[in-house]
């Protein structure tokens, strides 16, 4: 699908433009950070052999510096882009050159980074993406946010306006008729304000923060509690310790005082890792989210976030491909939930595009609606899957648990084994018995919907004409009890359905296909 | 061809199966210089491991493609390809038509030799992101290939 060029055509003499001259500030302001760490290591290298080596690692750094610098320099001279009347153009390089072209028929988004530094100067990234994804997409790095914002709007006309059709660009006047540079903190768009779908103000963020505290926490807590240990005169994790140090406590007030302290230090440092945790999962949140903004404009869906590196996703709504919505263990029980558009373009390395990353149901469908994806209707009817998969599977994860505490037994261990019975069986079979109850799927008239996860449910939709291929697998547990996994080929995400009897696996493929196939690819709603 | 529907699905070539034969040679083959290293080792187990070697290869090199070949099918419906495969795992993908993006014909030296082709469907979804059928005779798939591109219309630019 890509028709990334290189090296055919190459912009006319005396035509295309340099990125903004600001960008070689930020790149060479890059490379000084890219040289903090050589330098420090130099520093440590060279402490040994005499008074100098503070000198050389400075001297080093410096070095590492004025090369990137002038590499920078270099490339920002060399690197030139055209907007031609049919594609864009970029000829960059400095030694060997490269000259791409992409067709603006080919252009599918154009989105804007924006990371801390070049935002300082009121300067982005725009990449435009051609579905190659990764590498063969054209990036230009550093223009103006004014001259971002009115190339994106020029391909997007262009795009509508199809070949051939007469077109003038003057990137000055754009850029003059677009906001000053001071107004870069917080980007506004004149061309395009699209309706207000969903935003997050820092009330919203702030308790979104707090639920995004991470489970990783708890590990480093109990691996740090076996750091501080040794400042405690007796083993954290032995009762008879406990009952042990009361009676010392009797006996030597100067040692119980002792433990004590340690005690309470070991506490301190619990309740700090636990706040650090907390506080993590906010800085986090709010720098990933800060002012969250999903807007419907005339061109899709336009997300912009994030407090240091703020990004400019437009996602036209023919490019969602499926929905999901998924929740957290806490915050499933007050009801927060949040949407994600599955999607052919990349967004930041996943095919997925959160779109509203903790909201209230009410407020989700709205926006799932836009994306020609309907909830669920009341008199939809939803299936199960045989239980006899998640039933034989149980069975099987309980063979070594079984095997295990039955060794413990021979062992003489025998309470161990009883407790590893007692909590690893009931514990499989808690798990097993959620996992099928958690997961059913329904076929409506246009959608599929497949809901699973047994301790957070997460309901995927799609549009039937959406899917590309469907696939039966079985297995010879299947083949024994009689289910298969229907496997749907989705562009940019997985999804299937496990455990499902055969017989209904077939009538859905057929029911499924029959939408499929009336409609081409090329004839999918844009 | 015994399938999970009950419906006939088509057979490849029967000289697939040759493929399969001269390809799973490599495994046999090893399996029985591991029993002849073995019965050099310990030479009492040397006539044991040697005859568990050879009845190994010989399932592994004339039963388990033949299996293999009789597991495979596929079906050419109007709009549709439908392909299943798989002895102990068995999987049954259909791909319609509007939805493929490209098709190969791929040839190894092996398939060259015999005439064969392997037709390899690619769709924009995650999971079977391509779909591969070996074991046709070459013109048989330059026939399916043409048969599948003259149903998928022109990609709009």
């Amino acid at each position: 699908m890509t028709q990334v060029e290189r090296d055919v055509q190459s912009i006319p003499a005396g035509e295309g433009q340099r990125t903004s001259p600001l960008g070689f500030v930020v790149q060479a302001l890059e490379s000084v950070r890219k040289a903090i760490l050589p330098v420090i290591a130099v520093l440590f290298g060279t402490r040994q052999i005499g008074d100098w080596g503070l000198e050389l690692g400075i001297a080093i750094g410096l070095i590492i510096i004025t090369l990137n610098a002038g590499v920078a320099w270099l490339g920002w001279t060399r690197r030139r882009y055209f907007v031609g009347p049919e594609d864009i153009r970029v000829e960059s390089g400095i030694i060997s050159r490269e000259a791409r072209s992409i067709p603006y028929e080919r252009i599918q988004d154009v989105s804007l980074e924006q990371k801390l530094l070049p935002r300082l100067f009121g300067l982005t990234t725009i990449r435009f993406e051609t579905g190659a994804g990764g590498k063969d997409e054209l990036e230009l790095s550093y223009v103006t946010y004014e001259e971002g914002e009115s190339l994106r709007e020029l391909v997007r006309e262009r795009r509508e306006a199809g070949p051939g059709q007469p077109f003038a660009y003057d990137s000055k006047s754009e850029a003059a008729s677009g906001p000053g540079p001071e107004e870069a903190d917080d980007p506004v768009l004149p061309q395009e304000s699209g309706r207000l779908l969903f935003a997050m103000d820092p009330k919203r963020l702030l308790l979104f923060g707090l639920f995004e505290f991470s489970l990783v926490i708890f590990a480093v807590l109990l691996g740090m509690m076996q750091q501080v240990e040794f400042l405690l005169p007796f083993d954290l994790w032995d009762s008879e310790n406990w009952v042990a140090l009361r009676s010392l406590w009797r006996d030597n007030e100067q040692v119980a005082a002792d433990a004590v302290v340690s005690l309470t230090v070991t506490l301190i440092i619990m309740a700090g890792v636990l706040s650090l945790g907390i506080v993590t999962g906010l800085a986090r949140t709010f720098a990933r989210d800060w002012a969250f903004r999903l807007e419907r404009t005339s061109r899709g869906f336009r997300r912009r976030r994030g407090l240091f590196t703020r990004t400019d996703v437009v996602m036209p709504v023919h490019r969602v491909q499926a929905a999901s919505i998924d929740t957290g263990i806490l915050r499933r029980l007050f009801g927060w939930h949040g949407l994600t558009f599955i999607s052919l373009a990349q967004d930041s390395g996943s095919a997925s595009h959160v779109v509203a990353p903790f909201a209230r149901m009410a407020e989700i469908w709205p926006i799932a609606r836009e994306a020609g994806l309907e909830p669920p209707s009341a008199d939809l009817a939803w299936h199960r899957p045989k239980a006899d998969r998640w039933f034989a599977l149980g069975v099987i994860a309980a063979i070594p648990v079984l095997a295990g505490a039955i060794f413990l037994a021979v062992e003489r261990h025998w309470v161990w084994g009883v407790l590893l019975a007692c909590l690893g069986l009931p514990l499989i079979a808690l798990r097993q018995y959620y996992a099928w109850k958690r997961h059913r799927h329904a076929l409506g008239p246009r959608q599929l919907f497949v809901r699973e996860g047994w301790i957070t449910p997460e309901l995927v939709m799609v549009q039937r004409v959406k899917l590309q291929s469907v696939e039966i697998a079985c297995g010879p547990l299947g083949r024994w009890l009689g289910y298969g996994t229907l496997h749907f080929g989705l562009a940019g995400g997985k999804l299937s359905i496990p455990g499902i009897p055969l017989g209904e696996a077939f009538a859905i493929r057929d029911s499924i296909l029959t939408s499929i196939a009336g409609v081409d690819f090329s004839d999918l709603p844009r | 061809m015994d399938d999970m529907q009950g419906e006939t699905l088509s057979r490849v070539h029967p000289d697939h199966v040759k493929v399969l034969r001269i390809q799973s040679f490599g495994l046999a083959a090893a399996a029985v210089l591991a029993a002849l290293a073995i019965g050099e080792g310990l030479p009492v187990l040397r006539w044991y491991a040697l005859a568990l070697a050879v009845l190994f290869a010989l399932f592994w090199i004339i039963r388990l493609p033949a299996r293999r070949y009789a597991h495979k099918g596929y079906d050419m419906a109007p709009d549709r390809l439908r392909i299943a495969r798989g002895l102990l795992f068995r999987s049954d993908t259909v791909v319609p038509f509007g939805r493929i993006q490209h098709i190969d014909v791929m040839q190894g030296p092996l398939e060259r030799f015999f005439g064969l082709a392997t037709l390899v469907v690619h769709t924009a979804g995650t999971h079977n992101a391509s779909v591969s059928l070996a074991g046709l005779k070459r013109e048989t798939a330059d026939a399916m290939r043409e048969e599948i591109r003259s149903h998928i219309k022109r990609q709009t630019l």
